[in-house]
């Protein structure tokens, strides 16, 4: 079992590293971290400030395309080019599939963002010359912005095991951006009342809640990060991609591929 | 077949077992963090900038931020804060992406300008912000009701808060009550009728609860101030005429001086306390009051020093 | 035992928007495919094999009856160890190079790792892809797609192989290639079941057929009873292009290809047609017997009107 789910996980892996539209988005990227580096000459605080932010940014946005475009042709694609019948002809569990299509993608973006934080880091060192201590936070921020990914990527293989890679697409990107505003539909539920409270609220916490996740603003102003919140999300990351993945078995079980 | 039935039970009860455990770990998540995504509104150099991130989308963006203001002040309000730092940051950015939010203005004109903890205390900075609403809606004659509020309650400028009142008496479309307040501010500024109109003004036309709220409490709290007045002109004129102070309410409902046991707008019994004072059981109830505090408890810090003369009475019996 | 045996298997869409429309992609069909032998499942485009063969391989659910396989119930996860399928046109990883992809489908069938390496390399010489070496996937023709397809159906080692149009996309040639390997994999004992609307394949190959249409079983039997010799014909060839003439006035059509003349006739004619290209002075090229074809019996049956048995 778990033999074949690592090999679909590395199958996976291994075709998203050799896509090279992958290489474009990580190139693209790194572009865009290196250029803060040009906004940030307003002026000399100001620098390290908008590199950060900026940067991470970056990272965190490309990462979220990545993570949907490759995240929707996980099964989407495998469909309609029939890959998926040869592999469902053999004694691999449905269940396993879209768990090891999860880790390949998973690890992919976890390799993807190791690449543009080196570049990240490498643009931080040639503004600092050196690295201090608050900068560590600036890695615990990088860890969020991954808990982010697992979050989207899971979103976007529960979509695509039952629409269309376009419509799969469109619904992970919504996703992301409500879950950015997870926390404010929090807060209207609980300004409302009757019917609209029920819907609002059980909305809010279907969402994914990815505000906590984003501590960018923050370690750009060399803000710790409490180790109770490294906790939590990751907790909640982990719950979160849980209850897509599983939504995911689920519908792919019920399914017939035509 | 059973195996894929055992898969699908499986898969269902670690989704329910997930889905709980994230809504948990959501709360957990939020309780962690209450207002630090307002704490990086301090972040933001400036709401310009918050304008463009928007992409265009700075209508929704200051329906957020107006929510996360409202939350914030709702909040703080809840556990009696004395500092509301980040209020004023907050409505800044809401009007700066929609200057055309009438309401963010009114409420700001509220609970900028009132003191900790019923507001942030900043009268100044709420009457330029009431300003700059109105230089962006000269329509909105609440506006400048919400100006003249300020003028009149917090800074005691009584000239500056019959301008306003005047100015937006002009504004075609504005409520009547405007000529009527400009009016009364000229001449009887410190009166208690006054205030009464001022906030029952504000209590029939505001939408946002949190206004209404805060209209009604200063609307019973002048209640009580007039009760407790009256009340007290009772006890005089009881002994004046039976030569000795009431030992209690009763004596003076046998003495066909009062109809019945005298209530405070939330229903308690007044005290008859010696000297012939009379007292509210819980000034708690009622943080605006000036009259019927017990010793030793003076006015709340906030109101203005120069609270309202005992005017004109209203009857115990009247709803706000 | 039976190798592939279904029983009342049947598959009905609901289709168009509101889900009210039906559609019978397959009738109750009931088949039973002995081990060893090789079975054509014939029929038009359209028919309902894919659909038939998609419900074997469990890619879709019947909404009535099974099916079993080797004598196990087709759903049990013991039986994928033990087949092979090759779906219609397929595509594969676009990334990966052929033996990636035999290792990577060998892995999940779950062949040991020293066994990949020797098979692997066996499997690519035996479709005939010996060295395709490090090109990717992406730039393989239809014909050398078809190929990894046949090498990833059968290089587990399964004991029933499910084709889905094998010959599709290939030439001469590779027609002939999967043709023999086909035989020999039927020598090694394995039963094919394979789908195909070319006749001449199955005819080459099949020890018996069945034939669907519109989703129901026409026939079922081997080529030899389904169709049996008609009225005997001969097909006569000849060199000489002035007998044509007379040979058409006896009513028969004749083909020419060249100064080859060839013309299909019913036995009894055969006499007087010889006589006919002997005044002629044409040259008698053979003389062949013609049993009844195949394709004779397959338009008969399409033709019949639904719901009558074989």
């Amino acid at each position: 079992m778990t033999a074949r789910i690592a090999s679909i996980a590395y199958n996976t892996f291994r075709e998203a590293v050799r896509d090279r539209v992958l290489y474009n988005l990580v190139f693209f990227a790194l572009l865009l971290v290196g250029s803060a580096l040009l906004f940030g000459q307003i002026s000399i605080d100001i620098e390290r400030i908008v590199l950060v932010n900026l940067g991470l940014a970056a990272v965190s946005i490309f990462g979220v395309v990545i993570a949907i475009f490759i995240g929707i042709g996980l099964v989407s694609k495998e469909i309609e080019k029939r890959t998926l019948y040869t592999v469902l002809s053999r004694p691999v569990a449905r269940w396993e599939f879209i768990v090891g299509k999860f880790l390949g993608l998973s690890g992919t973006l976890i390799v993807n963002t190791f690449f543009m934080a080196v570049g990240f880091f490498l643009a931080l060192l040639y503004l600092q010359h050196h690295f201090s201590a608050p900068d560590a936070y600036l890695l615990v921020a990088i860890y969020f912005i991954i808990l982010e990914f697992f979050i989207i990527t899971a979103l976007a293989l529960f979509f695509s095991s039952f629409s269309s890679p376009l419509l799969s697409a469109v619904f992970a990107f919504c996703a992301f951006i409500i879950g950015t505003f997870a926390e404010d539909l929090r807060g209207f539920a609980a300004m409302t009342s009757g019917v609209t409270r029920w819907l609002a609220t059980g909305a809010a916490y279907l969402v994914p809640n990815l505000a906590p996740l984003n501590v960018i603003a923050s370690v750009a102003h060399q803000q710790p990060v409490a180790g109770t919140l490294i906790f939590h999300n990751t907790v909640y990351a982990l719950l979160y991609a849980g209850v897509a993945v599983c939504g995911a078995v689920l519908v792919f079980e019920r399914r017939n591929f035509k | 077949m059973s195996s894929s039935r055992r898969i699908t039970t499986v898969f269902s009860a670690l989704l329910l077992l997930c889905l709980a455990g994230q809504a948990l770990s959501v709360r957990r998540l939020d309780r962690l963090r209450e207002g630090a995504t307002l704490q990086e509104v301090l972040w933001i150099p400036s709401p310009k900038i918050v304008k463009r991130l928007s992409l265009g989308y700075t209508g929704l963006m200051a329906d957020i931020y107006w929510t996360r203001a409202v939350q914030y002040f709702g909040g703080k309000h809840h556990v009696q804060s004395q500092e509301y730092k980040l209020l004023e940051p907050l409505l800044d950015i809401t009007t700066t992406l929609d200057p055309h939010l009438v309401v963010a203005y009114q409420f700001g004109s509220i609970f900028i300008s009132q003191r900790p903890p019923q507001g942030a205390g900043d009268p100044d900075a709420a009457a330029a912000f009431v300003e700059r609403g109105i230089r962006e809606n000269p329509d909105a004659w609440r506006l400048y009701y919400g100006l003249g509020f300020i003028h009149y309650l917090e800074r005691h400028d009584y000239k500056a808060a019959q301008e306003a009142f005047q100015r937006g008496s002009q504004v075609p479309g504005a409520h009547p009550f405007m000529k009527v307040l400009a009016a009364s501010m000229a001449q009887r500024a410190g009166e208690r009728e006054t205030a009464f109109y001022l906030w029952t003004m504000i209590y029939d036309t505001s939408t946002d609860r949190m206004m209404r709220d805060n209209a009604l409490r200063r609307l019973e709290s002048l209640r009580v101030d007039d009760d407790v007045d009256h009340l007290e002109a009772l006890v005089r004129r009881f002994q004046a005429q039976t030569g000795h102070p009431p030992a209690s309410w009763f004596e003076m409902i046998a003495a066909g001086e009062l109809p019945g046991l005298p209530l405070d707008p939330r229903g308690k019994p007044y005290k008859l306390a010696p000297g012939g004072r009379v007292e509210v059981q819980s000034p708690g109830d009622f943080p605006f009051i000036t009259r019927g505090l017990p010793p030793g408890v003076a006015p709340s810090p906030l109101l203005a020093p120069e609270a309202p003369p005992p005017g004109r009475g209203v009857p115990a019996g009247r709803k706000p | 035992m039976l190798a592939i045996e279904t029983l009342q298997l049947e598959k009905t869409y609901t289709v168009g928007f509101w889900r009210k429309k039906e559609r019978r992609a397959l009738m109750p069909l009931n088949l039973g495919v002995e081990e060893g032998e090789i079975f054509g499942y014939l029929g038009p485009n359209g028919a309902g094999k894919t659909t038939t063969l998609k419900l074997l391989m469990h890619l879709i659910f019947p909404t009535g009856g099974g099916a079993r396989i080797l004598g196990l119930d087709y759903r049990d996860p013991r039986v994928k160890a033990q087949i092979g399928f090759l779906p219609e046109q397929p595509y594969f990883y676009d990334h990966l190079t052929a033996p990636e992809l035999l290792d990577y489908y060998a892995q999940l069938s779950g062949v040991p790792a020293g066994e990949r390496h020797r098979r692997i390399p066996a499997m690519l010489e035996r479709v005939g892809l010996s060295d395709v070496g490090r090109l990717q996937l992406r730039k393989f023709s239809k014909g050398m797609l078809q190929r990894v397809g046949l090498a990833q159906a059968i290089l587990h080692n399964p004991k029933v192989l499910f084709l889905d149009e094998p010959m599709s996309g290939l030439d001469p040639i590779g027609r002939r290639e999967v043709r023999d390997l086909i035989l020999q994999l039927k020598e090694e004992g394995k039963t094919i079941f394979f789908s195909t609307h070319i006749l001449a394949d199955a005819e080459a190959l099949c020890d018996r057929v069945a034939i669907l249409h519109k989703g129901e079983l026409r026939g079922v039997g081997s080529i030899a009873q389904l169709a049996p010799a008609g009225p005997a014909r001969v097909e006569v060839v000849w060199q000489g292009g002035a007998a044509a003439a007379a040979v058409r006035g006896m009513g028969a059509e004749v083909h020419a290809a060249g100064e080859e003349m060839r013309a299909v006739l019913p036995e009894e004619k055969l006499d007087l047609v010889i006589d006919a290209l002997r005044r002629q002075h044409a040259r008698l090229l053979s003389v062949t017997p013609v049993r009844g074809s195949l394709e004779d019996y397959f338009i008969e049956k399409l033709g019949q009107p639904q719901g009558v048995s074989p």
